[in-house]
């Protein structure tokens, strides 16, 4: 009962321990700190990974423990990448409108400055006025404080709305689905505010780090990414271990009797979807200067519906399932969409998997659910042998767990 | 004596079926009261009321010395305030383990924050052990709820009532499913409770019923029939045509 929480909880040293290694190793291996075998994009898909990664922790929390299945969390995961993608680009931008002025004769004014920024970004949708929203984009602090504010205010409002009326359910996921979709059609207008369908892009370029190659950078990204995933980790791991933990997974399979316990189902379930919903825009946050392009199309729905597959085939409720279904998937989706994997000639048919590699993820997602509900994560129960015995036959005592009839004979 | 729950001209309407008609009842703080009545006399929409899962058309439903209306309190807020409910199928969270279940009905602070940041003293732990002995399963501790059989999960159940520390206990068929021996334990600790606290059973069974020993208030077509001890109530014609007439005697 006075056991440490890590020892309560050796997954999460073995999980830090194989990250830390995973990283090492691709440092390792990099074209700017090693032996250059890994190319740098390839690197940064690495990195990308590792925040899809973060963001299918949180997907794990809300729906493998508190049994909320939102479709809507890539929208925050999205808008953490806006945020973070507004600094990005202006600060890039202001560097080149003041290098491009400093030939004039008379020294650019401030107005002047900003007039330029506003023109080179948004140019692009016909107007020359900074918008409102981009009020904070000069400021890397105040940006990165958006980061976690916005994609929070919104989770508030959303879920206050949502559970305070009792949505549960299928209902629920339904409008977390249209918040996304809302989202996105929104983004798409020219006159959001955020370049419409054309998004932001050039992201991957960092302000003051002209000068350093993207081989450095992206091997930067990659630490920074494993760090806020051995960080989320270790936050969810510490969440769902203790009390708090036990009462979300009681209101995923009782609700009615959470509340005749005393405990308010509603915060909970509110507190839960506000803390995801924001390390879903971290994980954005870091996810988006590496793709180096955001736009609209990232909050689509089918991109939450993603999220929750990957959560699914690696195994819901158990946090290093989500971490190895998000890994696994999405590498080996961007393997078979890539074109690199060889078509199969049957002769009369060619299967190119660019076009049936979906097929195959719903096929596989369908045999998850039914043939295997404990997805990729339950094979750590059979490697353990943690599999209840698979009994026959009538009790032989009275108690519970006594041998049965068959198994005494054998 | 003040009344701990006073329950006054309630009536509730189900799809235009009038579930409960103008019911009255009190309760007393440390007093044991058996309620029977017929299938669909309203003796679970009573209890929803009671319990906030139901909003009555009108009435009122008064708790405390401080006569506090439960009307406009969630189902949350009237258990944090001491009405404890154990249903008459034994629902506990079948995936976790006893001690987790009892951890979580422990009486400590409910809001989000405060649970996250709750860590079980070794008081805590104590009383849960505790706990676990009076119901019987001070060995089963480690053990996941849902191995459990059906009457020790009912009384796994009623630990986690009793952890809860009501000062009401509404109490749907305990004697359901039970053995004889079980019922006589039940009886013998339904009695004990009421010493403290109110103590409000529900029951079809006569027997049961009268081997608890108290006043006893028959519902009929969602209101009180007759009140009193169980032999002035069962000579009471009225009674006897709606209920003993037709069924058990």
């Amino acid at each position: 009962m006075t056991r440490t929480y890590l020892s309560r909880n050796p997954s999460v040293l073995w999980f830090l321990l194989i990250l830390s290694l995973f990283t090492l190793g691709v440092t390792v291996l990099s074209e700017a700190y090693g032996v250059a075998f890994l190319s740098t994009s390839f690197i940064k898909t690495l990195g990308k990974t590792l925040c899809l990664c973060l963001a299918a922790l949180a997907m794990d929390l809300i729906w493998g423990y508190a049994g909320i299945l939102s479709l809507g969390h890539m929208a925050f995961f999205a808008l953490g990448g806006y945020m973070i993608g507004m600094w990005l680009m202006y600060a890039r931008t202001e560097g080149i409108v003041i290098t491009a002025l400093s030939n004039e004769a008379l020294p650019a004014t401030a107005q002047e400055i900003q007039n330029g920024i506003a023109a080179q970004i948004f140019g692009v949708v016909g107007a020359s006025e900074l918008p409102p929203v981009w009020g904070f984009a000069h400021s890397l602090p105040l940006q990165l404080m958006l980061v976690v504010l916005v994609p929070g205010v919104l989770a508030l409002v959303f879920g206050w709305l949502a559970f305070r009326s009792r949505v549960t359910g299928v209902y629920l996921s339904i409008l977390t689905q249209a918040m996304t979709l809302a989202l996105a059609l929104y983004l798409f207008q020219n006159d959001s505010g955020l370049r419409g369908n054309n998004g932001l892009s050039g992201l991957q370029n960092i302000p003051g780090l002209d000068g350093v190659s993207q081989d450095l950078i992206s091997v930067w990204f990659l630490w920074a990414s494993a760090f806020a995933l051995g960080l989320g980790y270790l936050l969810v791991a510490w969440v769902v271990s203790g009390k708090f933990g036990s009462v979300i997974r009681a209101i995923r399979d009782d609700e009615a009797r959470v509340r005749f316990l005393g405990y308010s189902v509603e915060g909970y379930k509110l507190f839960v979807f506000t803390l995801t919903a924001i390390i879903a825009a971290i994980a954005g946050a870091l996810y988006y200067p590496q793709a180096g392009i955001i736009n609209p199309a990232e909050l689509a729905p089918i991109a939450s519906i993603y999220l929750a597959v990957w959560v699914a085939i690696g195994g819901r409720g158990r946090l290093y399932g989500a971490v190895i279904g998000a890994a696994f998937v999405s590498l080996l989706s961007s393997w078979f969409t890539g074109g690199r994997a060889p078509s199969i000639n049957l002769g009369f048919y060619t299967i190119n998997w660019v076009d049936w590699w979906l097929i195959l993820l719903g096929l596989s997602f369908v045999g998850v659910t039914l043939f295997a509900p404990k997805g990729i994560g339950g094979l750590f129960d059979l490697w353990q042998g943690l599999r209840s015995p698979d009994r026959k036959g009538a009790t032989l005592g009275p108690d519970d767990g006594s041998l049965m009839e068959k198994e005494a004979k054998e | 004596m003040t009344q701990l729950l006073e329950v006054s001209g309630v009536s509730v309407t189900f799809d235009g079926f009038r579930a409960i008609n103008n019911l009255s009842f009190s309760i007393g703080p440390a007093e044991l009261r058996a309620i029977i009545g017929p299938n669909g006399a309203g003796k679970t929409t009573f209890m929803d009321i009671v319990t906030g899962k139901t909003r009555p058309d009108e009435g009122r439903v008064l708790w405390g010395a401080k006569l506090q209306s439960l009307l406009s309190m969630s189902e949350a807020q009237i258990a944090r305030a001491g009405v404890g409910r154990k249903f008459q199928r034994p629902t506990v969270f079948e995936d976790q383990t006893v001690a987790d279940n009892l951890m979580m009905a422990l009486k400590a602070a409910r809001g989000p924050l405060a649970v996250l940041f709750w860590s079980p003293k070794s008081a805590d732990h104590a009383r849960v052990a505790e706990l676990a002995e009076e119901v019987g399963l001070g060995d089963s501790l480690s053990r996941k709820s849902g191995e459990l059989s059906h009457g020790q999960k009912q009384w796994l159940e009623i630990g986690m009532l009793l952890a809860q520390e009501p000062q009401l206990l509404l109490v749907d068929e305990p004697a359901a499913g039970m053995t004889l021996a079980e019922r006589e334990h039940t009886t013998r600790l339904l009695v004990d409770l009421a010493k403290t606290r109110a103590v409000v059973v529900v029951e079809h069974d006569m027997e049961f019923v009268r081997r608890l020993n108290c006043k006893v208030t028959v519902l009929h077509e969602g209101a009180v029939l007759a009140e009193g001890t169980l032999d002035h109530v069962t000579r009471n014609p009225q009674v006897i045509d709606v209920y003993l007439g037709r069924s058990e005697r």
